[in-house]
């Protein structure tokens, strides 16, 4: 199907080819705007058409010192004619930026990829700092790649040179030197990232003219100097009819947020302290005050989910958002909310390890965390979310269990999909699901624990309403009153009552869909959260080769969907990858007794597709 | 304001149909009383009352109320009303806190609710003990404290509440003495008319663990002689005007006017607006000076709410109302058309 660049013979003289898909890595320093650089190319990539995913990878230190590996950012794009889940495994094209950049990122790249490094920053004192004994351009270590050498830097410069911004301004530019260079490789139009330019620098006019210069020279250069012999192409892949965006995790998120306000009536009211990766859900709901949001920067994780817990009360849509250790904070408030059985959504957006860990990286391991990591027994709603866009559907999806259960939801992401992009076939709003729910309001027969026959809520009423005064609190309830109570069949009539409210939810979303063979067979293939991309890329790439492999992804991971137990036993064996150390593999074994194979990973980076594929051809010939 | 929803409230309309379980001679009763008091007064219904409270003895108190009310946990108290007073400024949201809750485990919260000026009414219950874990020191507790947990003394130096909520930016600060209750009622109904965060420090007897921490301002022959009531406008006058508070330097001293050591003209006039006499007052302590009671600061600035709530309006105006189409199709669209076609844009039935 896909035709891998490093399948193509390099020709002589300038040739278009065609590829199917194409990964490209852009790396350089933390100052160097790679970011940047890697989000022009996707945006102007999308507009042509292409299928694509994208995967930053930055480092904690906002500006570590200059040159060295610690300070090396990266951004991977992944664009393709087709139908794609991930970023990709390996570039086939790698802008290395300086040597830190090239000796981090060039294990990486796949045999006879294309690399093109910037010269001007190949130095001694470069070298020492990335640790490099000899300079690696003449040492022979980049035979197998074919190697680009441009003096980047140089010929910013040189471009400039009759402009009057100084030194430093000048070789701000040059990664856009690079991106002009590799928009003439892929034959992109530059359009879009000069009017990007023009609205970025409005107010400075000599900086948005002298980017676009640059740009422009770079590809110029590329186009003059027969520097490459080759300009790839990648058509536009086949996508349902509509109108897309690109959209990030994070973002994607927050519009779910906003779409479940206007679709429940309740305004939205967001409590969080800054912690990444989480911090950009605050920053973009903080721009959305047009649509009644309300966000409440606190003065740490307890106070943040205190004020989203008072809000609620109020009669707000509630979301409190953070990351493993900001949720580690909250997790006795998160006890209270499930006690006094008020809505409120509870995003973790998941990164490495324990304690402050690896903050920019990604992983799973939380699952355990948001499930049992409270006193007490509190049982609670977990969602994953499994792309940028699902992001989306998955906080409407929580926003409605909450509202409708009356029960603290958390909602799982990670970093990798926080801050990976994906096109998103934008939705109709009046097919958005309808969240209306009514406040109490009738002070007869009123009792703050009477429930609901069908779903055990409990009724929401808000402060303000007339003859509906009542007490709520952490202490145990007594059914019905909500009067405090320690009487011992009560506690276990309440804790019973929790915990099948929980369970309930399980008759109101969807059944397992299979993708494969639904009437089971030798493997299945069980994932959960971002690791969807990678799992369904393997998945389908050994189905191609006949391997009787199926998949389920889940999405609600408590309660689970009523017919799992039933789904699993169809297959022979079960492969679960995550990226955490087995978390939900326990979950299943203990849950539903199936002999689950867990392949645990915490490398603080998503799975290969070829890493799961290998795995699966082992479980089925091995 | 009073009209006829709100005319015929009366104490017996704020006691809620719970058994109040405090100590018997616990100083929550009075406190409880005279809030219930307070409340029928104000002129607001009886449904926008919420109070709010952590942990602790004090913390009971919602449930002896018959108004909206939360028991949250630990400290969070001021955090949880925050959030309910920025989603609902039109609600009455009151704390009830005591020392440990609100100084120790909550102390971050108190001091950046005081920062932010929420409009919120935050009633400290201070007995200078933690109670209901039965008896050990407090952050309020005097240095030397034997208590469970300091069975040879404790070694940490107390706050001083007055000096920690005017260094957090406070707008309204006052303190009150349980027993003293007409005086208490009046402090009430001046945090009750402050729009922004009222700080209220109540001195309270733990009759159980604590008993007597007060005497110094509650016995009888120290009423008159050892405590300052603070009076805007007034001077600084005590033991029935026989002795006042003046300036020695920068440094406040007793005078006796009795004795001849100063006229009333000599002694300070008590301004609540001014800063530097709120820290004086704050740091007027026994036994050398008297116990200042009532109103310590008391200076008009925006309550939050009141800011936040403007904020969205005016984003309102300048954006109109959000329209949840447009925001999803905002930045760059491109559109897939029926035939496979990409083109830029959106497709022609969107904005």
């Amino acid at each position: 199907m896909t035709t891998a660049l490093e399948d193509r013979e390099p020709k002589r003289a300038v040739a278009r080819e065609r590829f199917h898909e194409v990964v490209i890595r852009f790396a350089g320093d933390s100052g160097d705007g790679m970011q940047l650089t890697g989000t022009q190319f996707t945006n102007t990539s999308a507009l042509v058409g292409n299928d694509l995913s994208t995967l930053p990878d930055f480092p904690a230190e906002i500006r570590a010192p200059a040159g060295t590996m610690a300070g090396v950012s990266a951004f991977q794009v992944r664009i393709a004619d087709h139908d794609i889940h991930t970023p990709g495994d390996a570039p086939d094209v790698l802008v290395a930026m300086n040597p830190a950049a090239l000796k981090k990122n060039l294990p990486d790249l796949k045999p006879n990829g294309v690399l093109i490094v910037n010269t001007d920053e190949f130095n001694g004192r470069n070298f020492a700092k990335a640790g490099y004994d000899a300079d690696p351009l003449q040492d022979g270590s980049l035979e197998g790649f074919r190697l680009y050498e441009v003096a980047l830097t140089t010929l910013t410069r040189r471009t400039l040179e009759d402009t009057e911004l100084d030194t430093k301004a000048k070789d701000r530019c040059k990664n856009f030197f690079a991106l002009g260079m590799v928009y003439w490789m892929f034959s992109r139009p530059l359009d879009k990232t000069t009017a990007w330019l023009e609205r970025k620098f409005a107010k400075r006019p000599d900086l948005a003219d002298a980017n676009v210069r640059v740009l422009k020279a770079g590809f110029n250069f590329a186009d003059t100097t027969e520097i490459f012999q080759v300009r790839y192409e990648v058509e536009p892949a086949v996508s349902a009819p509509g109108t897309y965006r690109n959209v990030l995790g994070n973002s994607a998120l927050a519009l779910g947020f906003v779409a479940a306000s206007r679709r429940s009536g309740l305004p939205l009211f967001l409590g969080a302290y800054p912690i990444t990766p989480a911090s950009s859900l605050l920053h973009e709901l903080a721009g959305y005050k047009q649509f009644g949001v309300t966000t409440f920067q606190a003065e740490d994780e307890i106070a943040a989910v205190c004020a989203a817990i008072g809000a609620s009360f109020g009669g707000a849509l509630a979301v409190t958002a953070s990351s493993g250790p900001g949720i580690a904070l909250k997790a006795e408030a998160i006890g209270l909310a499930v006690m006094i059985e008020l809505p409120l959504v509870i995003v973790d957006v998941q990164r490495g390890g324990p304690s402050t860990g690896l903050p920019t990286k990604t992983e799973q391991s939380d699952l355990l965390q948001v499930l049992f990591g409270r006193n007490g027994e509190s049982p609670l709603p977990v969602l994953a979310a499994s792309s940028p866009k699902d992001c989306f559907d998955v906080a409407l999806e929580a926003c409605r269990i909450a509202t409708r259960y009356m029960v603290p939801v958390v909602l799982l992401s990670d970093g990798y999909i926080a801050n990976g992009t994906e096109p998103w076939r934008l939705p109709k709003v009046e097919d958005l699901p309808d969240l209306r729910r009514d406040f109490h309001t009738q002070a007869e027969g009123f009792a703050p624990y009477q429930r609901d026959g069908e779903t055990l809520a409990r009724p929401w009423a808000v402060p303000g309403t007339p003859g509906l005064e009542h007490r709520i609190g952490g202490l145990e309830k007594e059914d019905v009153t909500g009067n405090v109570s320690y009487d011992p069949a009560n506690h276990q009539r309440m804790t019973d009552l929790r915990a099948e409210k929980v369970a309930r939810i399980a008759r109101d979303i969807p059944p397992t869909e299979v993708h494969g063979d639904p009437e089971g067979g030798a493997l299945l293939v069980v994932g959960w959260g971002s690791t969807e991309g990678a799992i369904t890329g393997a998945v389908n790439a050994a189905r191609r080769e006949g391997l009787p492999v199926s998949r389920i992804h889940l999405r609600h991971l408590n309660p689970f969907p009523a017919d799992l137990g039933e789904v699993l036993a169809r297959f022979d064996r079960v492969l679960l990858p995550e990226m955490n150390s087995g978390q939900l593999a326990l979950l299943l074994r203990g849950r539903y007794l199936v002999d689950v194979t867990s392949y645990a990973k915490v490398e603080g980076k998503p799975f290969f597709r070829t890493e799961i594929y290998d795995r699966i051809k082992e479980m089925l010939h091995g | 304001m009073a009209d006829a929803a709100t005319a015929e409230l009366t104490l017996k309309d704020f006691a809620s149909d719970q058994e109040v379980r405090w100590c018997p001679g616990c100083g929550d009763y009075a406190i409880l009383k005279a809030v219930q008091g307070v409340f029928p007064g104000l002129g607001i219904p009886k449904e926008r009352f919420v109070v709010v409270s952590g942990i602790g003895c004090s913390s009971r108190f919602p449930y002896y109320m018959n108004t909206f009310g939360f028991h949250t946990i630990h400290g969070r108290a001021p955090a949880i009303a925050s959030g309910l007073k920025l989603s609902r400024p039109e609600l009455e949201v009151w704390v009830a806190t005591g020392d440990g809750d609100a100084m120790s485990i909550g102390g971050n919260h108190l001091i950046h609710c005081l920062r932010r000026n929420v409009g919120v009414k935050i009633m400290m219950f201070n007995n200078r003990i933690y109670g209901l874990t039965k008896g050990q020191y407090s952050p309020t507790s005097e240095r030397g404290k034997r208590t469970a947990s300091t069975p040879v003394g404790s070694l940490d130096n107390p706050f001083n509440p007055l000096s920690l909520v005017l260094g957090a930016g406070a707008t309204f600060v006052a303190r009150a003495v349980d027993i003293f209750v007409p005086h208490l009622k009046q402090v009430l109904q001046r945090a009750a008319a402050h729009p922004g965060t009222a700080y209220v420090e109540i001195y309270q007897n733990c009759n159980i663990f604590n008993d007597g921490a007060f005497t110094q301002v509650t016995d009888k022959e120290n009423r008159t002689s050892q405590v300052l009531y603070l009076e805007h406008g007034e001077p600084m006058l005590f033991a029935e005007g026989r002795r006042g508070i003046a300036l020695d330097g920068l440094r406040p001293k007793v005078v006796d006017l009795e004795a001849g050591e100063a006229t009333v003209d000599d002694v300070l006039v008590w301004d609540e607006t001014d800063r530097t006499l709120a820290w004086l007052a704050a740091n007027l302590l026994p036994p050398e000076f008297p116990t200042p009671i009532g109103v310590v600061r008391a200076v008009e600035e925006p309550a939050y709410e009141q800011e936040v709530v403007a904020q969205i309006e005016r984003e309102r105006q300048r954006l109109g109302d959000g329209s949840l189409d447009d925001l999803l199709h905002r930045g760059d669209l491109w559109t897939v058309g029926a035939d496979g076609q990409v083109r830029e844009g959106a497709t022609p039935d969107q904005p």
